[in-house]
């Protein structure tokens, strides 16, 4: 399959990004074969789009070297990049879905003569394009007249062009059904025999091991390592992932004392939606951290807002403290004492142009109605003593949310539910891209809710942080529950062999 | 800490002020008497008051058009609800006997129909809010002259009349009822949690939805206002000519109410609401307006400095320039201390 007295088609020696305040790619050494699937896996954060950003020219890499065929190139734009025959297709198509389909795979080169474009040269090209993907369409159909998985191949038909050698594949399977990956899958293997190079990014492991022949895993910024992919298993694969060596993790840190038998506040039986989560089913006790595992995409985020009823469930019912009620709106949910904070901070968490105070105090003040507005002196001193409380860094409380950092503006999210004095919080990776010290500030306050007897349904893709705190985890992958951990038998160990079995 | 935070909102808050003020005075100095106010037979007259009087239709509809701006909407359709409502007046005083404040009540809510009907698209059915006013901007005169029937319909009405060109107190009547509007609304929007749920839904509609607030219910409460502002402000300019002028009445002033609200520091992506600042914006359009016709100036120059002065106001307000102005000032203080 690989020659190895071939020198690599593509080898990237000691790449380096920064970012203000981040270190987005730390030292990275990567070879590229021709002939060959590379999956590069990581979780959020991990430098993966940042790689594929330098290799294509989108961004330019601080220091390193980038060899193609053992001679040293610079990339410095995608134009560079094509130019080398680095080719992309990205997980949102980018094609004109409101035109031809000869005309988005010529649109960037078309064949002109005295300035006019020589159509029936561009159908032809068109089809010789198609063919080389294996699509027997009208190259004069609408591009939208196709289903996704048939424009991802024109897209990877656009990519390919007349040389390409590397093509990049970044999440190409998100959307598409069985059958669709398995064409996808098809062409893949047409490609890698033709003596393509091609680096897949995914999220769905099942996939890496029907495709791949090697496997890179990023974390944080850094290479962890590279795999063949028959060598290594699914458990020490999420181990790598994750950043956690299975021999180190007999001893884990538990500072949980377990929950005695307590009322159940929320029970889901059979909940879910179609297309987003299969049915689960959970109970959430008082006084109670549940912990919800799983890699990215595996329905973390899905199961939090089918829960807090931001999204309407399909099927299954909630019974709330024991009396099966509608759940199925966040007024519904606040009015029973539930309280939620996404994962996405920015777009759905805090309001830029609102000062510290009026994001703070907004939960409250929609529980109570617009017409009893919270008077200008308690707003004050509710927002002063949860400032003080959570120790919220920040001027002056009419400063907009917007230029705080992002740990502060978790915090003032936090506080936002905190001050309605909620019996569940559901908090869906509250730790997610905040410094350490604000980082370990939230663990304190979890701990804290919990022990005044708040319920919280924590999602977090950091498993070190569920076992520390978690009476109970919920294990999820490909979007459905796959196994529930209690007590004793919680540990890292145990979370991500059942995330990876 | 908190004294710089002080600072930067005046900073944003004075400059429309400050504008105003430079205008009059400027104004002043070119134009003799211009600040000069006189008492006769108990009403003050005076190029001021007259720019108040003839700045209460905009005003108005800029006070709605503050409102639904700040929910991240736009009411194109305010010009075409001022002919509407001027033509309900005009043809109900002619061909009934109905009291005249009922002809005001049934005005008043037939600009309360158009919001709800524009707020209906933008909330119910998602339409954009450009395009689903744009319907009634377009429609509206349609109708407008179905109700006259094609003609300007001329009427009479004492009441009417008294909204229109008389005096409350010494001051213009209409004047009067605009600075009752303003208030109330200034009040409704901070006395209760209405305007902080306005400005929550237009900053960041995902997350209002997320605390519970009824960001649908909202949004169609905020058309329905600015079709009432606009119909009063139909009503004003129908007495103002005691006839309704279905092609002419209100034309184009929804680009006036739209300026006087960027004037006043909004930004048409939504988030905040100035009431205040949006009403000192409509006074500074009529006051240009006024003092090039008072100046002197010949007639044909009116668009181009009224242009050029609003786009230097707006010059100023910019992010760009602000930066510029203050890397400016700190180089300047640098090189006095060295």
């Amino acid at each position: 399959m690989t020659d190895v007295n071939q020198p690599p088609l593509l080898s990237i020696e000691h790449i380096n990004k920064r970012f203000p305040g981040v270190r987005a790619l730390n030292d990275v050494s990567l070879t590229f074969h021709a002939g060959e699937v590379h999956a590069l896996l990581g979780e959020n954060g991990a430098g993966k789009s940042t790689l594929i950003k330098v290799l294509t020219g989108i961004y330019t890499k601080d220091s390193g070297d980038m060899m193609l065929d053992g001679r040293n190139v610079h990339i410095r734009n995608s134009l560079d990049a094509q130019s080398n025959g680095i080719r992309t297709v990205y997980q949102e198509i980018n094609l004109i879905p409101t035109m031809t389909v000869a005309e988005n795979l010529t649109l960037l080169d078309q064949p002109r003569r005295f300035g006019m474009i020589r159509w029936r040269s561009a159908q032809s090209r068109a089809k010789e394009m198609l063919a080389r993907v294996g699509l027997d369409i009208d190259p004069n159909s609408l591009l939208v007249s196709h289903s996704i998985a048939v424009q991802q191949m024109v897209a990877i038909a656009r990519a390919l062009g007349s040389k390409a050698r590397l093509l990049i594949l970044d999440e190409p399977t998100a959307s598409l059904d069985s059958d669709e990956i398995a064409r996808l899958f098809g062409l893949m293997r047409q490609l890698k025999e033709q003596g393509m190079a091609i680096i897949f990014v995914t999220h769905f492991l099942d996939q890496v091991y029907a495709i791949s022949d090697t496997i890179s895993v990023l974390r944080n910024g850094s290479h962890v390592g590279t795999f063949k992919t028959s060598n290594l298993s699914q458990t020490e694969l999420v181990g790598h992932m994750l950043g956690k060596d299975l021999d180190m993790l007999q001893h884990d840190q538990r500072d949980v004392t377990e929950a005695e038998e307590k009322p159940v506040v929320l029970s889901l039986s059979q909940v879910g939606k179609t297309g987003m989560l299969k049915p689960v089913d959970l109970n959430l006790k008082q006084g109670e951290i549940v912990g919800l595992a799983g890699l990215l995409g595996s329905g973390r985020t899905e199961l939090c807002e089918l829960a807090y009823g931001s999204v309407r469930p399909d099927q299954g019912n909630k019974a709330w403290l024991g009396k099966l009620l509608p759940i199925n709106t966040p007024k519904q949910a606040i009015e029973q004492g539930m309280a939620y904070c996404p994962e996405d901070r920015k777009h759905r968490g805090i309001i830029a142009e609102l000062s510290v105070r009026e994001n703070l105090i907004l939960a409250l003040q929609s529980s109570r109605g617009w017409w009893s507005r919270i008077p200008m002196a308690e707003q004050q001193a509710i927002v002063s003593e949860f400032i003080e409380r959570l120790s919220i860094k920040t001027s002056d409380m009419e400063k907009p949310i917007g230029e705080l950092s992002g740990g502060n503006q978790q915090k003032v999210i936090l506080a936002r539910w905190l001050v309605t004095n909620p019996t569940l919080l559901i908090l869906d990776e509250p730790t997610r891209g905040i410094d350490v010290g604000a980082h370990h500030d939230i663990l304190t306050i979890i701990r804290e809710l919990c022990e005044e007897g708040m319920s919280l349904l924590v999602a977090s893709s950091e498993v070190e942080e569920i076992v520390a705190f978690a009476h109970r985890v919920v294990v999820l992958r490909d979007r459905g529950k796959v196994s529930e951990i209690a007590g004793n038998q919680i540990s890292q160990k145990s979370i991500i062999q059942a995330i990876a079995q | 800490m908190r004294f710089k935070s002080i600072m930067r909102l005046e900073a944003r808050t004075l400059a429309p002020i400050v504008s105003l003020f430079l205008l009059i005075v400027g104004t002043a100095l070119v134009v003799p008497g211009f600040l000069k106010l006189s008492i006769v037979d108990g009403h003050i007259y005076g190029s001021l008051i007259d720019i108040l009087h003839r700045s209460t239709p905009t005003a108005l509809i800029a006070l709605g058009m503050a409102v639904v701006i700040g929910t991240k909407g736009i009411d194109l359709s305010v010009g075409a609800i001022i002919a509407i409502c001027g033509a309900v007046t005009a043809v109900l005083t002619t061909s009934t006997e109905l009291h005249p404040l009922i002809v005001l009540g049934c005005a008043l809510l037939a600009g309360m129909a158009c919001g709800l009907w524009n707020g209906t698209l933008v909330a119910v059915f998602g339409i954009q809010p450009i395009v689903a006013t744009l319907i009634l901007m377009v429609a509206g005169r349609g109708i407008a002259q179905m109700i006259t029937g094609g003609q300007i319909v001329t009427f009479h009405s004492d009441f009417i009349d008294a909204i229109g060109n008389g005096f409350f107190m010494g001051l213009p009547a209409r004047v009067v009822l605009a600075a009752v509007i303003v208030a109330i609304t200034i009040l409704v929007l901070r006395k209760t949690a209405l305007g902080m749920f306005l400005e929550a839904v237009g900053g960041n509609s995902e997350a209002s939805r997320l605390v519970g607030i009824d960001s649908k219910l909202l949004i169609i409460m905020v058309y329905v206002f600015s079709g009432f502002c606009a119909a009063l402000a139909g009503v004003i300019i129908a007495a103002d000519i005691r006839g309704a002028d279905a092609n002419n009445a209100g034309l184009w002033l929804e680009l006036d109410a739209i300026l006087a609200v960027v004037i006043a520091g909004a930004s048409l992506s939504g988030g905040r609401i100035y009431l205040g600042l949006t009403i000192v914006g409509a006074l500074i359009i009529q006051t240009l307006t006024t003092a090039i016709l008072t100046s002197g100036l010949p007639a044909q120059y009116n668009l181009i400095v009224k242009a050029s002065i609003i786009l230097l106001v707006l010059l100023l307000q910019s992010k760009v320039t602000q930066n510029f102005i203050k890397a400016r000032v700190q180089s300047f203080r640098r090189a006095s201390d060295a």
